[in-house]
């Protein structure tokens, strides 16, 4: 079966409704795993003190921020390409959860930084690059709403999607790019030199794991009901004519 | 409860206001989930009713 054929909303809701309970399950199981890890049973760094604890809600939310934009860029590009319904509802059915993620990376890495840096914000190239991710991310929810007919405004906010996508990436390369600013470079390297230490590497892992399934499960949920939604409009719109 | 010394404030806050954010977004997705399966439903048994 191809993969395509999921695109019909009927086939969509019947495969979510199996999968969800088990994405839930999943998800509740390696986010309490790796956040209980991170917060009680990792030692303080000896140099950042207990604030490394942080790492385990900054890292995972900064990842799947920027991720979520990526998947709104392929969801908007198929809609655009192919004009499959269940392709654009699901790019808007992810932009809230982008925006939450958005949100926890500013506001931990600004509580984050206080201590370390000795100020919550900098007008730093990856910092700022997250901000206008951030603007993108409300824009992006702004324009699905303000726009009556679903399939003008799916044209548009994917328009917006593949403008915003300039941002998205910066977040993740502006520390590559510019060699500048206060924010290290990434804390997950292939590099073992520069890897951080097991003790916070093993909890981090479950961490963004756990991140990653509860995007799928609320995006999953999300979609379905955007398709509900789309449905109940569709017959009381029938109702009304007839 | 680890001992967080000096960055108690700091750590805390940043899981407190985390997790009330995932919190509330799950929240609101399964409140608007609900409401959206009852008015489809609704609208679906009107117009088998309706014939």
């Amino acid at each position: 079966m191809s993969l395509w054929e999921y695109a019909n909303p009927t086939r969509f809701m019947r495969l979510t409704d199996r999968v969800l309970p088990l994405f839930v399950v999943l998800t509740a199981l390696t986010m309490v795993i790796g956040l209980v890890w991170g917060f009680f049973f990792t030692p303080d760094d000896y140099k950042q003190g207990s604030t490394v604890k942080i790492i385990f809600l900054h890292v995972p939310a900064a990842m799947m921020a920027i991720n979520i934009w990526v998947m709104m860029l392929v969801a908007s590009l198929i809609w655009l390409v192919r004009r499959h319904h269940v392709s654009a509802l699901a790019a808007r059915a992810a932009a809230p959860i982008g925006v939450t993620m958005t949100l926890i990376a500013l506001f931990t890495g600004a509580i984050w930084g206080q201590p370390m840096w000795g100020t919550y914000w900098a007008w730093d190239p990856r910092l700022t690059a997250f901000m206008i991710l951030f603007v993108f991310y409300l824009g992006y929810i702004a324009l699905w709403s303000a726009i009556e007919d679903p399939d003008t405004a799916g044209d548009l906010t994917s328009i917006l999607c593949l403008v915003g996508s300039v941002f998205a990436l910066l977040s993740r390369y502006a520390v590559n790019f510019w060699n500048q600013g206060l924010h290290q470079g990434a804390s997950l390297s292939m590099d073992k030199e520069q890897h951080i230490d097991n003790a916070y590497y093993i909890p981090l892992l479950f961490c963004i794991a756990g991140f990653v399934l509860f995007f799928v499960t609320l995006v999953i949920l999300r979609t379905r009901t955007e398709i509900r939604t789309r449905r109940a409009a569709a017959l009381l719109a029938r109702e009304r004519q007839g | 409860m680890p001992d967080l010394g000096q960055y108690a404030g700091p750590v805390l806050a940043s899981y407190a206001v985390a997790i009330l954010l995932l919190v509330v977004l799950t929240a609101l997705s399964l409140m608007r989930a609900s409401k959206a399966k009852k008015t489809l439903d609704e609208l679906e048994a009107r117009r088998r009713n309706n014939g």
